[in-house]
């Protein structure tokens, strides 16, 4: 029946091949008889061997990845567009692979008695069947071909991990072609790349590439004083250019480069310099499709000018720290690199909400982050704890400048949520009113908290104190934090209050040194990493290092090696404890990525004795650091 | 007293005793197998006794799939009508869509429903307005079994003194958390569609507390 949700499903797959080419009136037809289907993460769609479901599936929402046999590692990834499971319906044969949600995720299941008669009566719908199924099979490595079918292909050899596969991949260039023609100047040349920043310019003439420019070709020519500013293109640019088609590898170009020693190809429509030139390839891209290297990640990161290319690097940051686990690169640097990529992807979010802004901000204003990623021990995303501070207005307009910066932070939020980070469940985001304040707001905010400080205010100013600045002006930061110092001094009973905090968090072990799992809930039977090992550590970190009005050290491994140095006496302990938190943090980590989650809950009748051990011998040093932290502020005279 | 109670039944059309009927069988407990029917209408204003619905839209969900080609869209004709809430929905008065009479989309409705469950946000809101049409032709209320989107949502926030819940969340905050795209928001198919992916997806929030079963779901709202 044709009505308002099949439009919008005709909608959505109008523009993903081979519905593309079906005609609006079928492709309504076809909509009408579509079944929505919802899948929780890590729900599977079809296993393999399974028979044939009657339909087959179109990614709406969300993300599918599809398996083989027992390996482990995904042989491809489907989002949004993307068709799979439709072979198996053509060739009428089992299930060869199977289909989990990768994420939580909406399919369009689409019969396939429906669709087939599209498939032989229009010629182009055949084709892209029959091409698709063809080149998979020329090609059964190909991970990312949008808008091919993912399929099943038999004689699968071995899976080859990802960076190996990447070889065979086409490279994806960039589209947006920066060109000029054979008579501009190398002063608007010069003016036009540093404003679409690229590094080099296309010299064409009727579409056809005929010369190139690149940041070398100035310096080396302009620069050096050799050619005047207003030196014609034509004059200084390389020719002929470098051409090929579309369909280069990753392999193909980079071996391209190195055997003319250039840094750019461009890519022509037939392959050919005599055929329109349709996108260049830079060393970069490159270099971002083998996206091991954080260095170019941040440069891509800065340069992504929509937020779904931050959530594709978010992926090659993903790759990157699995790599450097199997590696077993320390885990200090590990944590230090990953933290700043994340960083810049907020930053860079942050940026790209501003330009979204109708106006600039009113007034001076800083983006904190709070907890985990304040303290920059967030390796894997989890949830978003933000907040949001700005310069003093006077009264009449506070509301007008509150709404403003509520409304930047509602479009941050949003951003951070599309590259996965999920809302805080309990509000604490930059969006709330309440964590959206003036800098005077805040200050009195925080002296009630330090004031009065009953649990809930505790609890607030655990999550709030280890703020770290992602973007802003860093002065509102500084005035904040010393606002902090002298009211604690004030109120040392809130040293009190918040050491007792941080003894309560649940014992790791039993009375048999046996680990204490969950009773109930939907994580019974595993260990609580975070609140029952991570957490006490990091909040004995925060009342130790706000009693020493330390500032501006946020990480807790961190924390405790400022503390060694403060206090030598307690050198050993300390330095123990800024061991547990980076073996505990990479535990948490490396169980994490194994099943995609946040590692916080740990299958204990998983782990191998080693990790047992390893396990258990941080728990001797948080038992020692809770008890430091007791006798230091007396917490034994309150209730604890 | 039992007479008269019979033969009441008896003047009520064939459909809506099949409806009825319908109840009869035993309610299906597995999550997965039962039948919910997620609703919206739009109507001409938000007073119970004045206003009338103009749209009634609802998609059945079995097994978290959600069928295209048994939904329902049901434009009605209507004396009444508000040129101010027609800014809202966009249905004028005699706007495009074919139109039936009340009566016909209530029958309508009444074999689409069968003993499902209904889904829909601030259900009391359309559970009331189609009560109304019902009585006004002369028929019982519904006798279906209701489930408030704005209520279960409520069940997945957290406990929690720093955090205060609000009393009511709107279908665009839902929406907005949930990351479902408010096209079509403000057409009763399309509200429909928003709360039926709500709904899964505050289900499968709920889960936590060990497998999730229809009773479950109708002690929480």
């Amino acid at each position: 029946m044709k009505n308002t949700i099949s439009h919008r499903v005709a909608d959505f797959l109008k523009n993903f091949p081979p519905f593309n080419v079906l005609g609006p009136t079928d492709l309504e037809t076809l909509a009408e008889e579509i079944t929505i289907v919802y899948k929780e993460k890590d729900s599977v769609i079809f296993a393999e061997n399974d028979e044939p479901h009657p339909y087959f599936y179109v990614v709406n929402k969300g993300a599918v990845a599809l398996k083989k046999g027992s390996d482990r590692s995904n042989l491809d990834m489907c989002d949004e567009g993307d068709i799979f499971g439709l072979r198996p319906l053509m060739a009428q044969e089992n299930y060869k692979m199977s289909a989990k949600a990768h994420e939580e995720s909406i399919l369009y299941a689409i019969p396939i008695n429906i669709f087939k008669p599209y498939a032989q009566k229009n010629i182009a719908v055949g084709n892209f069947l029959i091409e698709s199924f063809a080149s998979n099979t020329r090609n059964p490595y190909s991970k990312s071909h949008r808008g091919k079918l993912y399929d099943e292909v038999s004689d699968m050899n071995p899976v080859a991990p990802d960076t190996h596969v990447l070889d065979l991949q086409s490279v994806k260039y960039s589209k947006k072609l920066v060109t000029c023609s054979a008579t501009t100047s190398a002063k608007t040349i010069a003016k036009r790349m540093t404003e679409k920043k690229v590094g080099a310019m296309l010299v064409v003439k009727d579409k056809m590439p005929i010369g190139i420019i690149t940041d070398k070709d100035l310096r080396n020519n302009i620069v050096t004083g050799k050619y005047p500013i207003t030196t014609k293109a034509q004059e200084i640019m390389v020719s002929p250019v470098i051409t090929y088609n579309k369909h280069l590898t990753i392999t193909q170009a980079q071996m391209a480069m190195m055997k003319s020693n250039i840094s750019h190809l461009c890519i022509t429509k037939d392959g050919t310099p005599n055929s329109k030139a349709i996108g260049i390839l830079s060393k970069h891209d490159v270099m971002v499709a083998l996206g091991n290297n954080p260095a170019v990640l941040i440069k891509a990161i800065n340069r992504a000018k929509k937020i779904k290319s931050i959530k594709q690097i978010r992926k090659s940051i993903t790759h990157l720290l699995q790599d450097y686990l199997d590696q077993n690169i320390p885990i200090k640097l590990t944590t230090k690199i990953i933290s700043e990529l994340n960083d810049a992807c907020v930053k860079q979010i942050i940026k790209l909400s501003l330009e979204e802004m109708p106006t600039m901000p009113p007034v001076k204003f800083a983006w904190l982050a709070l907890g985990s990623q304040g303290r920059s021990e967030q390796l894997l995303q989890t949830d978003q704890d933000n907040a949001m501070v700005f310069e003093n207005v006077p009264e009449d307009k506070l509301i007008e400048t509150t709404d403003y910066f509520l409304k930047l932070s509602k479009l941050i939020n949003k951003g951070l949520f599309d590259i996965g980070y999920d809302y805080c469940p309990a509000e604490m985001m930059a969006s709330n009113p309440n964590w959206c304040l003036s800098l005077d707001e805040w200050k009195k905010t925080i002296s009630h908290w330090i004031i009065n400080p009953g649990t809930d205010e505790v609890l607030l100013s655990s999550i709030f104190f280890d703020y770290n600045i992602t973007y802003g002006d860093v002065n509102l930061v500084n005035e904040l934090s010393e606002h902090i110092f002298e009211t604690t001094k004030k109120y040392p009973i809130f040293y009190l209050h918040l050491a007792s905090g941080a003894l309560q968090n649940p014992s790791p072990t039993g009375f048999f040194r046996q680990l204490l799992v969950e009773e109930d809930g939907e994580h019974k039977d595993s260990f609580d990493l975070k609140r029952r090992a991570l957490m006490p550590l990091t909040d004995a970190a925060r009342v130790l290092i706000l009693s020493h009005s330390v500032k501006s050290i946020n990480s807790t491994a961190e924390r405790f090696e400022k503390l060694a140095e403060l206090e030598p006496n307690n050198e050993e302990i300390f330095m123990a404890c800024s061991y547990a938190t980076r073996a505990l943090l990479k535990f948490r980590t490396k169980h994490g990525l194994l099943h995609n989650d946040s590692g916080r809950y740990i299958a204990i009748d998983k782990l191998t004795k080693e990790e047992k051990i390893k396990l258990k011998r941080t728990f001797k040093t948080i038992k020692e650091i809770q008890e430091l932290v007791s006798i230091r502020f007396k917490v034994s005279n309150l209730l604890r | 007293m039992i007479d008269l109670f019979r033969k009441k039944v008896n003047n009520y059309p064939d459909y809506w005793l099949e409806y009825e009927n319908s109840f009869k069988k035993k309610p299906i407990e597995d999550l997965n197998l039962a039948r919910f029917v997620v609703l919206d209408t739009e109507t001409t204003g938000f007073d119970y006794l004045n206003d009338r619905i103009l749209c009634i839209g609802a998609l059945s969900l079995v097994d978290k799939n959600i069928a295209l080609n048994q939904s329902l869209e049901l434009f009605l004709k209507q004396e009444h009508y508000n040129a101010e809430s027609a800014k809202i929905h966009g249905i004028l008065k005699d706007g495009g869509a074919s139109r039936i009479s009340e009566s016909a989309a209530m029958e309508e409705l009444l074999r689409f429903l069968n003993n499902s469950i209904i889904v829909a946000h601030h259900a009391i809101f359309d559970i009331t307005m189609i009560n109304r049409a019902l009585e006004r032709n002369g028929l019982p209320r519904l006798k279906n079994k209701v489930l408030d989107t704005s209520n279960l949502y409520k069940k997945t926030l957290l406990n929690s003194n720093v955090f205060k819940k609000k009393e009511h969340y709107s279908l665009d905050e839902l929406a907005e958390k949930y990351d479902i795209s408010k096209k079509d928001r403000h057409t009763a198919l399309g509200d429909a569609y928003i709360t039926a992916i709500a709904f899964l997806k505050i289900r499968s929030r709920l889960k936590g507390k060990g497998q999730l079963r229809v009773k479950d779901l109708l002690k929480m709202g």
